[in-house]
């Protein structure tokens, strides 16, 4: 196996004989998938922080009315960058980066299947990134039509145009090929009797969203390089005046966008599936259903696009398809959160900071299903749509949804890595700052949609003026909290009270076998019957 | 909450995070608490559209006082340190898992129903008493009375673009109606079925004014059609802005309609075409000739 070849053998742990290679070569070459791991969630972490900073920007800039800080125009390329550095940057790395840890440990695996795809999957990212962040300092600035790159505003970009496309065909690539490595690990690699109907739902739940990527990023990426023709190449594919269609972009935009959602948040139904039962003491209710439910939402998610662009005149048999495929979606994605609550019922229930954050998920992530099942509804969305409703809903489901699902996961899974216990208390100081001024910064969106104040602008008439500063003290304050985050982890990595294997009382799983932190090579041999019958689900 | 907290900086830190959320509640102690939820609206559909949300608000309100209700109660009830044992046995049951997936899609087919009703409505386009072509350009609105011979740009007004220049050291407070003002306001009958025939220059736009209830894209190359009938009695004026980010000035192209009883209509658009017969006349002078060559300059 490729790992065989990596390195020169160094007694790093008793398990293993293949060490890690010293120096830059251990991270430049490597075929690690803890090593990857690693860098994936490190560059997610980077990320999460360049987009927050972003973030602050916008809300510093809304804090009142007026222009006090920022031109119209780089606001604008904010909001665009923002939205473009956390979806691509900060939340898919780090699922990445929780898969490569998680997956082989978790299917009695040795390393990921493709060790060099792997590596090269990864470095991919930075260059991308490094070609998307440096468009802010090119003439006519960064992309500023929305990361939705609706033509034709977005062709009105300057010379960062061309720079955004290719970055973006970076991304999607480093993440058909992460998905690639995800669903050939999983599909190969599992440990003899870990079944597909027993694996855990983290690697469930992953492996149906490296189908969706892989079937969604190559629809993205013919949307902008349709653009680039149309830019460049004097194509008229979205332009009306060459016989083009500009809806056509959106309709195939979404056709990727809406999947693209799911990719976001399945692995975080993963996640929620292990840790509650964990900090329950029961087994997860409902296992196949869930496993059907996420199959449900996957292939539903395809049929659901064009509730993202109600208002661009469809006809009434088209809307009323798609609001009732949409509000179709509640259905599998309440059978989850009932899964969720009969496994805390009649369970055994203890606060550590993982569970914490998996709870404020359940709820919060529960208020965005609800803003969602309302927008499906096509006569209400003519009025919410495009508005801070809109803003608050998404946020919702993508912060204290996807967000804390991966901090979540990372508190979970930490005493793992490290083979110390992190810092408790900070931990859970860390997630009541992150609770309670996630609400006060998002919460008051949902009024000021409602109340009429649209999205994607710089500033606002003086009737959105209280909700606005609320909201804004809620982001510095959820912003501030968040350097918690990297202080705890890296305190963890230093040292701490040591970690059992089992590190909580009631985890179930291969990778609890496995000693804290793990050998290097994870399954080196598969794990034996005793230890599957110990480790599988049910 | 019902956690309970041990250790002290946890305890500390919650402290802290509650003290500035009620800090931020008192800064909104002032707010415009008639601004919490949609506004009724002051047309046929817009009151339509304001009933369906409030049904699918209280759809989710009671969804979530029984989901959240159960969540709180195991959080409450089982827990480990009030010596709850854990129940291992409970991971299935076919009884449950159909009674709360029927439950939702009973909920959605009844929903169904008055969705696609409302939606036949707002599509009706039929018996129209005044048909306004509404072209969005980068960062105006042109209106056009169609078969009257009447059409004008309406831009921000001046004071409002003064106020809002970064830098510009003029309080926002101190403007009326800041960034929601027009040099020329869109005039309609009140109880009479207007249609808006939407379409745009350059990029894409949406026109949008809540009490009318529907917003919708500005397309170029498209046509979309939305129809308003004001009730008669409410007459006044309704403010708007563009809704589909158009570019730098996207949140600077507001929309004001005035809405006239038909007989001070029928004076005003009587007024506005000879006000326009004579722009036509005198090329060199007002608004509508100077503004056209400033919306050619922005399609280049």
């Amino acid at each position: 196996m490729a790992y065989e070849h990596t390195a020169d053998a160094h007694h790093h742990d008793e398990h293993d004989h293949h060490g890690p290679a010293h120096g830059w070569r251990r991270w430049v070459f490597a075929t690690n998938h803890k090593d990857i791991g690693s860098m994936y969630l490190i560059f997610a972490c980077v990320m999460f922080f360049v987009g927050g900073l972003m973030a602050m920007i916008i809300r510093a800039e809304l804090f009142q009315p007026g222009l006090q800080l920022v031109e119209p125009q780089f606001f604008n390329s904010m909001t665009t960058m923002h939205a473009l550095v956390m979806i691509f940057g900060a939340v898919m790395p780090a699922w990445t980066g929780l898969a490569n840890w998680m997956i082989p440990m978790q299917v009695g695996a040795p390393d990921m299947a493709l060790p060099r795809l792997n590596n090269f999957s990864f470095w991919i990212l930075p260059f991308a990134f490094t070609l998307l962040l440096s468009t802010l300092f090119v003439p006519g600035g960064a992309p500023a039509g929305g990361w939705t790159l609706y033509p034709p505003l977005s062709l009105q970009t300057g010379d960062g145009f061309p720079m955004a496309i290719f970055a973006i065909h970076l991304m999607g690539a480093s993440s058909i090929l992460g998905s690639i490595n995800v669903v050939v690990t999983i599909m190969n690699m599992r440990a003899p009797g870990v079944g597909l109907l027993n694996m855990p739902l983290f690697c469930w739940s992953w492996l149906i969203t490296a189908y969706l990527l892989i079937a969604t990023m190559p629809v993205l990426a013919g949307a902008v390089t349709m653009l680039l023709t149309d830019h460049f190449f004097a194509t008229s594919f979205f332009s009306a005046s060459g016989g083009g269609d500009p809806v056509m972009f959106q309709h195939i935009f979404w056709f990727f966008g809406h999947p693209e959602v799911y990719i976001l948040i399945l692995p975080a139904f993963g996640i929620i599936s292990e840790i509650v039962p964990a900090f329950s003491r029961k087994p997860l209710f409902g296992y196949d259903a869930m496993v059907y439910a996420t199959a449900a939402i996957a292939f539903l998610s395809f049929i659901v696009w064009a509730h993202h662009m109600f208002t661009v005149g469809m006809p009434l048999a088209g809307q009323l398809f798609f609001t009732l495929s949409t509000m179709m979606i509640s259905i599998p994605t309440g059978v989850k959160v009932f899964n969720w609550t009969a496994t805390m019922w009649k369970g055994s229930l203890s606060f550590e900071t993982p569970m914490l954050f998996a709870l404020a998920f359940l709820f919060l992530f529960t208020i965005g299903g609800f803003s969602g099942l309302m927008l499906a509804v096509v006569p209400a969305d003519f009025q919410y749509h495009d508005t801070y409703f809109v803003v608050a809903h998404f946020h919702y489901v993508l912060v204290p949804g996807a967000v804390f699902a991966i901090m979540a996961g990372t508190y979970f899974w930490l005493p793992k890595w490290t083979g110390n216990m992190y810092d408790e208390k900070l931990g859970k100081l860390h997630f009541w700052l992150s609770a309670i001024f996630v609400n006060v910064l998002f919460f008051p969106q949902h009024f000021l949609g409602l109340a009429g104040m649209p999205r994607r602008i710089p500033d606002y008439s003086t009737q959105f003026a209280d909700w606005n500063m609320v909201s804004s003290l809620g982001a510095f304050g959820f912003g501030l909290s968040q350097l918690l985050f990297p202080y705890i982890i890296w305190k963890c990595v230093k040292g701490g009270q040591k970690a059992t294997d089992k590190v909580w009382e009631g985890t179930k799983g291969l990778e609890w076998e496995l000693s804290s932190p793990p050998p290097y090579h994870s399954w080196t041999e598969p794990p034996s019957r005793e230890i599957v019958a110990r480790g599988v689900q049910h | 909450m019902s956690f309970q907290m041990k250790n002290r900086p946890a305890r500390r830190g919650f402290q802290a995070a509650a003290i500035s959320l009620f800090a931020t509640l008192a800064t909104a102690a002032h707010a415009n608490w008639g601004g919490l939820n949609m506004p009724e609206g002051v047309s046929i559909l817009s009151k339509k559209i304001y009933g369906l949300h409030m049904l699918i608000m209280w759809i989710c309100v009671i969804l979530a006082v029984v989901v959240f209700g159960a969540m709180i109660y195991s959080m409450v009830k089982f827990r480990k340190s009030q010596g709850a044992v854990a129940d291992t046995t409970i991971v299935h049951s076919t009884k449950v898992e159909i009674v709360w997936t029927v439950i939702p899609i009973l909920i959605l087919v009844g929903m169904a129903v008055p969705i696609a009703r409302t939606l036949i409505e707002i599509e009706d386009m039929g018996d129209v008493d005044v048909n306004i072509k509404v072209t969005g350009y980068q960062w105006k609105w042109e209106y056009e009375y169609l078969g009257e011979n009447v059409s004008f740009f309406s831009t921000l007004k001046r004071d409002s673009d003064a106020a809002r220049q970064v830098g510009s050291g003029i309080d926002p407070e101190s403007v009326p109606n800041y960034l929601l003002d027009v040099d020329n306001v869109l005039v309609i009958p009140a109880g009479q079925k207007v249609r808006f025939l939407l379409t745009a220059q350059d990029v894409i736009h949406a026109w949008w004014v809540p009490a009318f209830g529907m917003k919708k894209d500005a397309i170029p190359g498209y046509v979309n059609e939305i129809w308003v009938q004001v009730e008669a009695d409410k007459t006044g004026v309704y403010r708007g802005q563009c809704a589909e980010l158009c570019g730098r000035d996207h949140g600077f192209m507001p929309i004001v309609v005035e809405v006239k009883s038909p007989a001070d209509y029928d004076a005003w658009l009587r007024a506005k075409q000879a006000e326009q017969k004579l722009a036509d006349v005198a090329p060199g002078t007002p608004a509508p000739v100077a503004s056209a060559a400033a919306a050619n300059v922005t399609q280049q």
